[in-house]
């Protein structure tokens, strides 16, 4: 008992003001920071994928694939964040098992299912389901069989069969983007609809995190395609990296302008919750608020890119600035999930105090953990890219 | 019929039916009887044992204890808030080990300065209310006001 005492005492250490004893320790920490971060990138992934299928921007071809595959890496994570920040991992199957019809949380649930197996899996099974056949044939032994089997036995490759492939997985890339827009939209409305907590209670909060999640997921692409094309020594397609990074642009102004919507909408209305809102953006947030995510996650790119559209220097120049964007913009949309997710929880509800948050190195909900759920999305695109290689993907015959 | 849906749909079919067969499996019983929770959790919510006894049980040993308390400032407060949980010594007064708590901390829990609660305690100022001695050394803690010098 005395120790508990002992902890109670330094953790009232870091309380300011009035707070309610259940908002001094914070539920949601990193964990939960990366669940809208991940989900984001998925969904802005997937959506610059379907602009090349479904809006038949040709120069983005080279990354068609590559986005799929990095759309379904990182979904194969997105839930993971969520699953080892419950206290009881095993039991996290009862979402599924015995939704409740007013839990957003366990609607979510079945919008993740629903992406993943009808929308992302099926588009990539479609999309290269011609060339598993061809590589079963050409590869041995192992690889030849998991080919076999990724493949369905759908072994039939006759053009008109080909051609259906192509249909349907039109069709589905159609489904697909308002479904990517749903996934995502759904991540900010379980924050939008809290309507206990003014900082997150807004109905712009779906399409706040939807703009934002294109904005880091078409970053990622640009990021991810620059690192593969390094790696594999190849060439980049200046067009099509020219060409995302005009569309990182583009969504990065519609990103900034609702969000500072947002804000001026929140500072003129200046509801009784606004002088702590304030107070917790000019203070605990101030850094993460001001400096990453606005300063360096969206002016900074903002301008750099800006000039671009205007100015083409050489092409080393241009890519340096590429990476370096891409990079600003991935880390300010993290912030930005911190700043919702973190900030949220901040101020206290009475609006009198603020309590505080340190990340842990170790344990369950800390920064090792974190950081392992962000790698291992890089070892599966990995691991992707070695069974479905979009550069040995087998043209067409011209019909 | 293009063959890739001759297969997909079976397959999907097959994947619906195993989530069914799942859900049915893994929804435990009695689960949804009287509303969204398993209604047996309440019969094994009510064979857990109490913790707290309540200051009548207190006061039924300790009716001096009592008595103290009810003259002086800390009337209004519960024995267990300081002593903690008290069920187990209530039923057997030499096995429960309860807390006592003199530490200065402790009062400053409630009594230290805070500004947000001015109007609503009498506060110190831990660090300057003769900070040298345990606040019990001069406050009876059932009787505040009874100052030993
Ligand atoms: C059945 C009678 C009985 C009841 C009811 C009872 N106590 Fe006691 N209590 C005793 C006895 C006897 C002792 C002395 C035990 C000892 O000296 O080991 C005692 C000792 C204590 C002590 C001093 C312990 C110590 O370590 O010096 C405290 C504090 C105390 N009781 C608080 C309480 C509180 C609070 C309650 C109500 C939850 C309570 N008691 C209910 C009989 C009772
Ligand atoms: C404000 C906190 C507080 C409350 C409320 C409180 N106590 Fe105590 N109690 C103390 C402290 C502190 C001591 C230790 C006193 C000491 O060591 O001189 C103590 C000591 C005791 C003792 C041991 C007596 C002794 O002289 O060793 C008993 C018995 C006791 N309390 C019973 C009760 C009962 C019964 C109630 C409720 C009617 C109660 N207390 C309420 C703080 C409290
Ligand atoms: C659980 C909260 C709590 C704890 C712990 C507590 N007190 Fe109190 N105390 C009160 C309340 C409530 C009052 C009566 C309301 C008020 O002060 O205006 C009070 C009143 C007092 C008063 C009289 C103040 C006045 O306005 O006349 C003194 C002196 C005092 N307590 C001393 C102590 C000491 C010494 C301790 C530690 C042994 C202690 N208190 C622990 C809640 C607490
Ligand atoms: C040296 C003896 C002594 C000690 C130790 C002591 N007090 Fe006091 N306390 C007094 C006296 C005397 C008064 C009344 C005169 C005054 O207000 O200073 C008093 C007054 C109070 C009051 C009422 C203040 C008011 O504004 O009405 C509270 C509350 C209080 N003490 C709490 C504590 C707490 C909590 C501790 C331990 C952290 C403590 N005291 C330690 C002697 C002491």
């Amino acid at each position: 008992m005395e120790q508990h005492y002992q902890y109670l005492y330094e953790m009232l250490s870091q309380v300011q003001g009035f707070i309610y004893p259940n908002e001094l320790d914070l539920q949601w920490g990193l964990l939960i920071v990366l669940y809208p971060y991940i989900t984001g990138l998925v969904a802005g992934a997937f959506i610059l994928a379907s602009l090349e299928r479904v809006f038949n921007v040709k120069v983005l071809k080279p990354t068609y694939e590559l986005a799929l595959l990095t759309a379904l890496a990182f979904l194969l994570v997105a839930t993971m964040p969520l699953v080892s920040h419950l206290g009881h991992p095993l039991r996290a199957y009862e979402i599924l098992s015995t939704p409740h019809s007013t839990s957003a949380m366990a609607i979510f649930g079945f919008v993740y299912l629903w992406y993943l197996m009808v929308v992302l899996l099926l588009e990539i099974w479609f999309d290269y389901r011609r060339d598993m056949v061809i590589w079963a044939r050409q590869e041995k032994g192992f690889k030849a069989r998991i080919y076999k089997i990724l493949t369905l036995g759908v072994n039939d490759i006759s053009p008109k069969t080909v051609k259906w492939d192509d249909k349907i997985g039109y069709f589905i890339t159609v489904v697909g983007i308002p479904s990517a827009f749903l996934l995502h939209g759904y991540v900010g409305f379980i924050f939008g609809s809290i309507k206990a907590n003014p900082w997150w209670s807004t109905v712009m909060m779906p399409v706040i995190f939807l703009f934002s999640a294109m904005v880091s997921g078409i970053a990622l692409v640009l990021f991810i395609y620059m690192a593969v094309s390094y790696i594999r020594k190849q060439k980049i397609d200046m067009k099509a990296l020219d060409t995302i990074a005009k569309y990182l642009f583009y969504i990065l102004i519609l990103d900034f302008t609702l969000e500072g919507l947002d804000q001026i909408h929140r500072i003129y209305e200046a509801e009784e919750s606004f002088e702590i809102l304030s107070l917790l953006v000019h203070g605990p947030l101030f850094l993460t608020f001001f400096i990453f995510q606005i300063f360096l996650g969206t002016i900074i790119p903002l301008i750099v890119l800006g000039i671009l559209q205007f100015y083409k220097p050489r092409e080393f120049t241009r890519r340096v600035i590429y990476l370096v964007s891409s990079l600003l913009v991935l880390l300010g949309i993290f912030f930005m999930r911190w700043n919702v997710v973190i900030g949220g929880q901040l101020f206290s509800k009475s609006f009198y105090g603020f309590t505080d948050y340190k990340i842990r190195i170790a344990g369950s909900e800390g920064l090792l953990w974190s950081m392992a759920w962000i790698i291992i999305p890089f070892i599966i695109l990995a691991f992707l890219l070695w069974l479905l290689p979009p550069w040995k993907k087998v043209p067409a015959e011209p019909a | 019929m293009p063959p890739q849906l001759k297969t997909l749909i079976p397959l999907f079919a097959i994947f619906i039916f195993l989530f069914l067969l799942g859900r049915y499996l893994l929804v435990p019983e009695s689960f949804g009887e009287q509303g969204h929770y398993r209604f047996n959790s309440v019969a094994e919510n009510k064979d857990l044992s109490l913790q707290y006894a309540g200051r009548d049980a207190c006061a039924e040993c300790h009716d001096d204890k009592a008595l103290e308390m009810e003259s002086d400032m800390h009337a209004g407060l519960s024995c267990e808030i300081c002593h903690g949980p008290g069920m187990v010594h209530y039923d057997n007064p030499k096995a429960g080990q309860l807390i006592i708590p003199d530490q200065r901390e402790h009062c400053g829990l409630c009594h230290a300065t805070n500004l947000t609660r001015v109007d609503k305690i009498a506060q110190v100022d831990l660090a300057d209310h003769n900070p040298d001695q345990k606040c019990i050394e001069c406050h009876n803690p059932h009787l505040p006001w009874e100052i030993a010098e």
